[in-house]
């Protein structure tokens, strides 16, 4: 018989409703403003200095909501976001260094739906305010980074094999070495092959002009660049991690770029300064008298340029065998950075200031920056920006070395107390293995966040009211059925959202809004067709399912190509308009379920089992 | 509404005036282009932005100059919105932290001023998100034209694409033309114009599809009447309801999605006569006949009986 579905049919779109509405409902729930408190070491937090937050915040009149732990952690709820960063001030002035004081949004879900994995969807930054960089990560100077490392290896093998050499060249891709004589080059060649198999090996030049040129694989330059914006990710994580942010997001977008988004972060200077830094250290001797000239580089100091010391060119290490460090002061009230080497790191500065007691080592700080010239083309007159990264190297201590040292150590030398301990944290987190540059930033503040939302759900609400009266209108009884389905669209819409984890945006919300308007589509397409076939002269149960039998091509092809186009805008997009190609997309989908088969199962239940006089459409 | 599914408009005996009508807005649109060029947002040319919030409203002279005497280069400064909300716009690029710096600059003479958001754009990323999104309309257009050209036949393809062409330059001439902020909102916007326009054709053309194999006279221009009449009700509701919430979102939704509200609007509107007129109107030029679909009736037909 014409316009019923078997039981499991409306079992199943019930089914599917039902889960809709449930994976829906956290989002009716929004998450509290909270501050997260953890001990500074990771130990449990004492009793007494929650209460002294919580005694400090009633004074300074900030309404505390509810109060929890959990694994030595504490999360105190707040009524909204003024409150927040009022509370995150009035607990950092009052434990100071004892613990680690963060913005967190506290979830609100209820426990029931939270143990059905429940939550609601993420707001983007638009939405939350906060900050978005993109970084670029410098893939030449990872090369020649690696290279120069390689060099060093490479002399420090020939030096223990007593093969002599001239000089060593670091260039773009590769690596040469020049030789006093042909058979000289022939043995380091068949020593160095064995050590760095990473190289394409060749001849240049005879007798006193041979040189071996080592080129780098084209792999190998792969896996390098991989291997950099790895370690890059890895230390940005490292990094905003100390920063105290609330869901921090640091991710890989290309090939060689990093998206890192802070939520609720208003102090980008500091922020920056933090995830940006590409300080590093070095420890390396200071040259002796009689050193060759070909081993030493020249540095001055930081702190009073007119002074400067040879150096060897060999690293002793650098600061990524650093297994941890910390800032205090020494006796005299200078700041100092006490440093804890890993294994490896910690062997050879052993071996290396054994033998070395009574001679000088230096400590140099090496930061990449970047330096931006606007370059005219002389023909067309258009002008460019050319940004050329350079590296600044300074000493920043220069002490006897008074015995062997090992495993730790203290760096004294530094401008400030905030200096050493910025040194620090970075000392911690790790060091860059490749320079980054910021190349986007957004800042939204909080105000302009709620504000987006406010506004895109008032849209949004207008927006349904609309298309709701314009049906209700037009297609009578159907119209209702019609607004049925929109609104459960809605729902799903949200639920698979929130189920994906998806970030709403502000050009997220409009693709809901336009979803909105385009979801009825389908269901005109089919009201239409439905009166079409009465006016023909078919019965009403035939007019009806000719409607949806015809109207079914047209609707899947439109969908299916306004589909593509969704997913091209995805791959394309960053950010905000990924969010709203998401949108889109998952609307797509949702409104031809609820347009095709929900609204056909309500019209089925409401005429499909007895003689309909007429269609109230 | 019933009188309207029962007219029946001579929409192709129409066409030329159509043509002239499209013709014309495609000349201003590509004059627009080409003379005015599109004021194109930070999104595509990098530089900085800086949105700033006053207690009472400022003079923006006054706000320029106190730039520019500190030394910041090229200085746009407009009202965004409110009298009180001041867009300052750089071409400086690479300066860290100039959002701070743009702030503290402001306060110094007692104000009271708030950053609502600052943002700041490589130049380099700029130049390859403009290639990007080239590459994506043109990706989008191509992989489009592919499926309709699998699903009905090539020259209905070509009487979309052209169609989709059509609307694409006119929302980007009228942007033009009136020099508003093209940024990456707008060209998402862009992208689901093309997305929505085809919708409307593909349902045109299914019903012109339709029509040519069930009727029973070869005048084509009446048979493309009659598949458009049928289909002009719901084209209309559908973009009446788009519509609709569009002039939601672009009265309500803020500064910051106004363009893209615009541009889909405009978008919708000439998505809708181009799909009635255009799409349909240039398959009569393309010669499209009778043979030209029976290959695929038989394909058709199986996948027909399929259906649940």
């Amino acid at each position: 018989m014409l316009n019923r579905y078997p039981l499991w049919k409306y079992l199943l779109i019930l089914v599917i409703l039902v889960v809709g509405l449930i994976y829906s409902l956290p989002n009716l729930f929004p998450a509290h403003p909270a501050i997260q408190i953890s001990d500074a070491q990771g130990n449990a937090l004492d009793e007494r200095q929650i209460n002294r937050v919580e005694e400090a915040l009633a004074e300074n009149g900030i309404a505390i909501r509810a109060m929890e732990h959990e694994g030595g952690q504490w999360l105190i709820r707040l009524q909204n976001d003024d409150d927040q960063l009022n509370a995150r001030d009035v607990a950092t002035d009052v434990l100071g260094n004892e613990a680690t004081v963060a913005l967190n949004l506290a979830e609100a879900t209820p426990s029931w739906l939270q143990a059905l994995s429940a939550s609601p969807m993420t707001l983007g930054l638009d939405l939350r305010g906060g900050v978005h960089f993109l970084l670029e990560v410098d893939m030449d100077a990872a090369l020649t980074q690696r290279l120069e490392v390689n060099a060093s290896a490479m002399r420090e093998l020939l030096r223990s094999e007593r093969i002599r050499y001239r000089n060593t060249t670091v260039e773009e891709r590769s690596l040469s070495i020049d030789f006093a004589s042909s058979e000289d080059r022939d043995t380091a060649r068949r020593l160095i092959n064995r050590d760095f198999p990473d190289f394409e090996y060749s001849n240049e030049g005879d007798g006193r002009a041979a040189s071996l040129v080592m080129t780098l694989t084209d792999q190998t330059i792969n896996e390098i660049q991989d291997y950099a914006v790895n370690q890059n990710l890895t230390t940005l994580r490292n990094r905003v991690d100390e920063l105290g942010v609330a869901e921090p997001m640091v991710q890989r977008q290309g090939p060689n770029q990093i998206v890192v988004e802070l939520p609720g972060i208003q102090d980008t200077v500091a922020a920056k300064r933090i995830v940006g830094a590409t300080a590093n250290l070095e420890f390396r001797l200071e040259a002796r008298n009689d050193t060759p000239d070909l081993e030493t580089e020249r540095f001055s100091f930081r702190n009073d340029p007119s002074r400067s010391a040879d150096l060897m060119r060999d690293v002793i290490i650098t600061g990524d065998s650093v297994s941890s460090a910390s800032h205090s002061f020494d006796e005299n009230g200078r700041p100092q950075v006490n440093i804890n080497l890993d294994g490896t790191g910690g062997t050879l500065m052993n071996r290396a200031t054994r033998t070395n007691i009574g001679r000088n080592m230096a400590v140099l700080f090496i930061e990449h920056k970047s330096e931006d010239r606007v370059e005219v083309d002389p023909e067309t007159g258009a002008e460019t920006i050319v940004r050329d990264p350079y590296v600044e190297r300074g000493l920043i201590s220069l002490a006897t070395i008074q015995s062997a040292l090992g495993n730790s150590f203290r760096i004294t030398g530094l401008d400030s107390p905030t200096e050493a301990a910025e040194l620090a944290l970075l000392l911690r987190s790790g060091s860059l293995a490749a320079p980054i540059y910021f190349v986007q930033e957004r800042t939204i503040g909080p105000s302009l966040g709620a504000e987006n939302i406010e506004r895109g759900l008032l849209s949004v609400q207008i927006g349904l009211l609309l298309v709701v009266i314009f049906m209700l209108v037009r297609y009578k009884v159907f119209g209702i059925f019609a607004n049925i389905a929109l609104a459960l669209n809605l729902t799903l819409l949200i639920a698979i959202m929130s189920m994906l984890g998806a970030t709403l945006t502000l050009p997220g919300i409009a693709g809901i809004v336009l979803t909105l308007g385009m979801a009825v589509d389908a269901n005109v397409l089919i009201f239409e067709r439905i009166r079409e076939e009465l006016r023909n002269g078919l019965s009403i149960q035939q007019a009806i399912y000719a409607g949806y039998e015809r109207a079914f091509t047209s609707i899947v092809d439109a969908n299916i190509t306004t589909l593509l186009v969704a997913v091209i805008l995805f791959s394309i997009g960053t950010g905000p308009v990924k969010g709203f190609a998401v949108t889109l997309s998952i609307g797509i989908l949702t409104s031809m379920f609820t347009a095709l088969l929900v609204t056909r199962a309500m019209v089925n239940l409401t005429y499909g089992r007895k003689p309909v006089k007429k269609l109230w459409i | 509404m019933k009188p309207l599914s029962q007219l029946q408009i001579d929409f192709m005996g129409r066409r030329n005036l159509a043509f002239v009508i499209s013709a014309v807005l495609l000349v201003i649109s590509i004059g627009a282009i080409i003379f005015q060029q599109l004021n194109l947002g930070l999104d595509f040319t990098g530089g900085t932005l800086v949105e700033v919030r006053y207690g009472t409203a400022p003079s923006l002279d006054a706000i320029r100059q106190l730039l520019e005497t500190s030394g910041f280069q090229d200085v746009s400064v407009q009202t965004f919105g409110a009298s009180t909300e001041v867009l300052i716009r750089l071409q400086q690029a690479f300066d860290p932290d100039v959002g701070g710096e743009v702030v503290s600059l402001l306060r110094a003479d007692g104000a009271s001023v708030d950053l609502v958001r600052a943002e700041f754009v490589g130049a380099q990323v700029g130049e390859q998100l403009r290639d990007q999104s080239g590459l994506g309309l043109m990706v989008a257009l191509g992989v489009v034209m592919l499926y309709v050209a699998f699903r009905f036949q090539y020259k209905f393809a070509l009487g979309a694409l052209l169609a989709l062409l059509h609307d694409v330059i006119i929302v980007v001439g009228i942007f033009a033309l009136f020099q508003l902020d093209f940024n990456l909102t707008v060209l998402a916007a862009i992208l689901a114009v093309i997305g929505y326009s085809l919708n409307d054709t593909i349902v045109v053309y299914d019903r012109i599809r339709e029509a040519i194999r069930t009727s029973r006279i070869d005048d084509m221009p009446q048979i493309f009447n009659e598949a458009i009449n049928a289909t002009l009700s719901r084209t209309l509701a559908t973009s009446g309801t788009t519509i609709l919430v569009l002039l939601a979102l672009l009265l309500l939704g803020g500064d910051m999605i106004q363009n893209f509200a615009i541009a889909l609007l405009i978008g919708v509107l000439v998505g809708t006569f181009s799909s009635i007129y255009i799409s349909g109107a240039l398959l009569l030029p393309l010669k499209l006949s009778r043979e030209d679909l029976i290959p695929t009736k038989k394909e058709v037909d199986e996948e027909e009986e399929e259906l649940p």
